[in-house]
């Protein structure tokens, strides 16, 4: 013992000697392949600081900042997903700072590049799409999917995986743009006949990229750049944008009562800078500038949000809506997918195999309980109105609600409610199709 | 059992008032209750509070109950809890007989890559089991392209048990083979005698009396099962209420109390199986006699039999190192994707990490060192109070060790940031919450368990006439310790040295809330680094290699040593 403590002191010293330079710490969730290359860019301008990167996923890089207020050590965070740095803002986390900056315009693809109140910034964007392995799609002879539409079809059972919008900022996005661009009761019809075509639904989102480059299932619905990253380090594998997809930046902010505020400020001015911004393209990073001018290095191919050829039907993303109802979209889905997939699939496949059974049978009685199967499956336990009226949402936010709403109950109630009412409907709509099955 | 020494000691130890046993009990019972106690208790209180209001309400606690989804997660997990413990045993069981039976070559080997299993990295081990076993794995890839079929290796709750039981079967096997190892030649010899032998022997007589260490290893693999997260998580099954727990507690701006009630409920359930496990062993002597005997006569095999033993052997270890067979072609393999085998091979991911590395192993040896050193430590001293005195609430030491098992390392992360951040530590240590001592104690929490299971084991297994003899020759109680205990105890404190420091090596879930400087990192947040990029799949399943490769020296190199101990021990002994 003695011996370790002696060498852990030495190797302190060492530590501390390095720590008189001009250190910027920030915490991000941002891989070593984006945080390597900015470092030493930002370290090549400005010699005389130092970027420690402390690597955290964002669940625990909020925690983190949320336990260490107190006495904060951490200049920046650093990550994707908007709706950590929102939690972080509400929290009272991060600062305002007066950041310059120019040629940035204010939103792409009907999303606010920064926060309006200036906490946080964007500096380079992600939109949505399907990834697919080419090996796996070849050897399972299967079309490529190019719309969310298109994964709803039968062939492609056992075949998707995506993450749970509650265990992932950037999947939440997805599921929020679908439901927006769709409208509340067909967007989730949508995601349910998705869903029921998935083999896994998992708990990190880079498990969706790493799933679909070992090919152990064919399609993902990801993040852009988690796509193409992988294509670039060479899997077999390529990533489509489908027409309703939402362009959102990836983000930066200065934490409140930061140790070194100016370096921070620092920071945050590089990576917004021409400079910064071409860091982006490289092949490890494969992210979208904000900076239209930066797309003049990019390599032949390279997706870019300002073009009119992308993306055509990108809607106008409701942010306020969005957040409104954040928690119940997570639940909700969780609760009707995530956690009852096994049911959800067992209906789903056993409509697909009704509907194939009598493709051109004729059969009016087994139409008709198809159609009511398909209408169990889409039920959804409560109506858009209901999502954002403030006595539902407010119950999946307690501690931050306003403490004057009533809400209608806990949160394990509703939840309790909701598993029911799934569980029944998908165990009925596959009778149901089974009896359509057994008319032949 | 120890009643006759309860009260010679109490007699000693009138005054001063307090024995040295009293002040080391105090001293855990601190220790546990800053460092395990208080920082969970920190966050588990919100399952007793009303999520609106603030007050207290069992209301939680009544949802629980209310909820299918938990009920159902509740019958999952404790299902392949229960059935784990089977498969494990199944897999433990012939490896440990052989290699403590018979004269057989190569026995420190096995008993050392029967570790490698509970060295699975995090995220790399998951990947290489998935490109192996999984749907579109190599096997079922190539059953698929030869004989038209797949076999569901990984899916629902049957994936989960046979992980589960590839990954823990060794705490059963190292607890098993030190109790075997333990047990006095003549009991054995005592049954030959009476004509017993070959299985009936084993089922009558050998097995039971290494019931200590069975249990001890069952006793682990059911609660470890039954709180483990990773494994379901790997699998998709979240329909088990460690995952439930976990995914409620870690979403980023939830405040759902039912993951607070989940983990309260996961702790409670671990002390009561503790608690069951007990009552099982109450009022059972397993102590014996003889030490220093080489526990089991060991004979030589047959041929016929040699090749029997060695193809069991093979076989299970075949399967057992599988994860790890696809960790190192992961780690060597350029792109491996729906193929059997990686497009080609390259030791490029090694150059990758050579240059960062070196921090990582030295981190790693150091934090993981030293709190399997802590765990020993501890062990030993709560197992000496537990079984040999009588101090009052001698178990709940016990019970609280326990418990560890049972708290999800986030949990016990967050705790920490919240019970340490902000103190300020002397001598310009810095933050305590960033300092890096404090991962070694949440290591050494986090693994206490382990090291207390096989030293409990161990001591079970001492006679107290030992000790009893040692002082009505005038030794003093310490120096008994120290002297008769301690070294007869030796094969159980290395057993639990060896899990503790196997496990801490690849431990995340807490490291990475309390890491605060990329210098301080150990292997495990190093392969979490590189496991979030596509690039870095090679280069994580290299460090994922460079972890397992140091501890199974680490296991293989104690397994030599107590062999060469025990060889030294048993030579003057068998001239007499």
């Amino acid at each position: 013992m003695h011996k370790i403590f002696k060498l852990s002191a030495v190797a302190l010293m060492m530590t501390s000697a390095a720590a008189f330079a001009d250190t910027v710490t920030v915490v991000t969730s941002f891989s070593k392949d984006l945080t390597d290359p900015f470092k030493a860019a930002f370290e090549a301008a400005h010699p005389d600081t130092t970027l420690e990167v402390v690597n955290r996923n964002t669940n625990a890089a909020v925690s983190y900042l949320q336990e260490t207020r107190g006495s904060n050590t951490t200049d920046l965070m650093w990550a994707s997903a908007p709706d950590a740095f929102e939690v972080l803002k509400e929290d009272g986390l991060l600062a305002k700072v007066d950041v310059q900056f120019e040629g940035i315009p204010d939103q792409i693809g009907g999303y606010p590049v920064h926060d309006a109140d200036g906490t946080y910034y964007g500096f380079a964007a992600s939109g949505y799409g399907i990834m697919y392995n080419t090996r796996y799609v070849e050897a399972n002879e299967l079309p490529v999917a190019k719309e969310w539409e298109d994964l709803k079809r039968a062939e492609y059972n056992g075949h998707v995986a995506m993450s749970s919008p509650s265990r992932s900022g950037t999947t939440h996005l997805t599921v929020e743009t679908v439901l927006q661009g769709e409208g509340w009761d067909k967007g989730w019809a949508t995601w349910k006949w998705i869903s029921g075509n998935m083999n896994t639904v998992t708990e990190r989102s880079f498990g969706v990229p790493d799933a679909v480059n070992s090919g152990s299932t064919g399609f993902g619905i990801v993040i852009d750049f988690f796509g193409l990253s992988s294509k670039a380090s060479g899997f077999p594998v390529e990533l489509v944008y489908p027409s309703v997809t939402s362009i959102v930046p990836a983000n930066v902010g200065i934490i409140e009562n930061a140790p070194n505020p100016e370096g921070a400020k620092k920071f945050v001015e590089f990576i917004l800078s021409p400079e910064g911004q071409k860091v982006l393209l490289e092949p490890a990073i494969m992210r979208l500038p904000v900076n239209p001018d930066a797309y003049a290095d990019a390599p032949e191919g390279f997706p870019n949000p300002f073009s009119e050829e992308f993306a055509p039907g990108a809607i106008e993303f409701d942010v306020d809506k969005s957040g409104a109802r954040y928690e119940l979209v997570n639940s909700l889905f969780d609760v009707l997918v995530t956690y009852r997939l096994d049911d959800l699939r067992a209906a789903v496949s056993a409509v697909q195999k009704a509907e194939a059974a009598h493709a051109d049978s004729g059969n009016q009685e087994a139409a008709a309980l198809i159609a009511e199967a398909r209408a169990l499956i889409e039920a959804m336990p409560i109506t858009e109105e209901q999502a954002l009226d403030p006595s539902y949402a407010g119950a999946f936010t307690v501690s931050r609600a306003d403490p004057e709403t009533e809400v209608v109950g806990r949160q394990a109630e509703i939840e309790q409610e909701w598993d029911r009412f799934a569980v029944e409907n998908y165990g009925k709509a596959k009778q149901l199709a089974e009896q359509a099955i057994a008319l032949n | 059992m120890s009643a006759s020494t309860d009260t010679a000691a109490r007699r000693f130890t009138l005054f001063p008032a307090l024995s040295g046993a009293a002040v080391a009990g105090i001293a855990i019972a601190i220790f546990l209750m800053a460092f395990l106690v208080l920082p969970v208790a920190h966050v588990l209180y919100v399952a007793f509070l009303d999520a609106r209001t603030g007050a207290f309400t069992l209301q939680n606690f009544q949802d629980f109950f209310n909820t299918t989804l938990f009920r159902e997660s509740f019958v999952n997990s404790f299902y392949v809890s229960a059935m784990s413990v089977v498969v494990s045993t199944m897999i433990a069981l012939p490896l440990a007989y052989i290699t403590t039976r018979f004269n057989f070559a190569g026995t420190a080997a096995i008993q050392a890559l029967g570790i490698i299993p509970l060295i699975m990295p995090p995220f790399v081990g998951a990947v290489a089991m998935s490109l192996l076993f999984g749907r579109n794995g190599s096997i079922n890839l190539l059953l698929n392209q030869y004989f038209g079929i797949r076999i569901p290796f990984m899916e629902g709750l049957n994936g989960v048990i046979l992980v589960q039981s590839i990954h823990y079967f060794p705490f059963i096997l190292i607890n098993l083979s030190a109790s075997l190892r333990n047990i006095d030649r003549s009991m054995e010899e005592a049954a030959q005698n009476l004509g017993s032998h070959g299985m009936r022997m084993f089922r009558r007589i050998v097995f039971p009396l290494a019931m200590p260490g069975y249990l001890a290893g069952a006793a682990l693999v059911f609660i470890k099962v039954f709180d483990d997260l990773g494994t379901p998580l790997l699998l998709n099954v979240n329909n088990m209420l460690a995952p439930q727990a976990y995914l409620r507690i870690t979403g980023v701006g939830i405040n759902d109390p039912m993951g607070y009630v989940i983990s309260f409920i996961l702790v409670a359930f671990s002390v009561f199986s503790l608690w069951a496990s007990f009552l099982f062993m109450r009022g059972k002597d397993y102590a014996t006699v003889q030490k220093g005997g080489g526990g089991l006569s060991r004979r030589d095999l047959k041929s016929r039999e040699k090749w029997l033993a060695w193809g069991v052997i093979l076989l299970i270890l075949a399967l057992v190192l599988s994860p790890h067979l696809g960790l190192l072609l992961l780690a060597f393999g350029t792109i491996w994707s729906f193929s059997p085998l990686p497009d080609g091979f390259t030791i490029q991911h090694f150059g990758t990490i050579f240059t960062q590395s070196s921090q990582y192993v030295w981190n790693t040896l150091v934090y993981a060192g030293s709190a399997a050193l802590i765990d020993v430590v501890l062990g030993s001293a709560i197992a000496y109070i537990v079984i040999r005195t009588g101090l009052p609430g001698r178990k709940w030491l016990d019970y609280m060790a326990t418990a560890a098992l049972a708290v999800p390392g986030v949990v016990l992360g967050i705790g920490y940031l919240r019970m340490f951040h902000g103190i300020q530590l002397p001598f310009g240590l810095g933050q305590m919450s960033s300092f890096w001592g404090i991962i070694i104690i949440a290591l050494a929490v986090r693994r206490l368990p382990y090291a207390l299971r096989a030293c409990m084991a161990a001591l079970q297994q001492v006679s107290i006439s030992l000790e009893e003899a040692a002082e009505s020759l005038g030794a003093s109680r310490s120096s008994t310790i120290r002297r008769i205990v301690v070294p007869l105890m030796t094969g159980g404190i290395l057993a639990g040295f060896v899990t503790s420091f196997a496990t801490a090596a690849v431990e995340l879930s807490a490291t990475i809330m309390l890491v605060g400087r990329s210098s301080d990192a150990p292997l495990a947040y190093g392969i979490y680094l590189y496991m979030q990029s596509p690039a870095g799949r090679g280069p994580g399943a290299a460090l994922g290699i460079l972890a397992v490769v140091i501890v199974a020296l680490g296991t293989y190199l104690s397994q030599r040593i107590i062999e060469r101990e025990r060889a030294r021990q048993t030579t003057p002994g068998d001239q007499h």
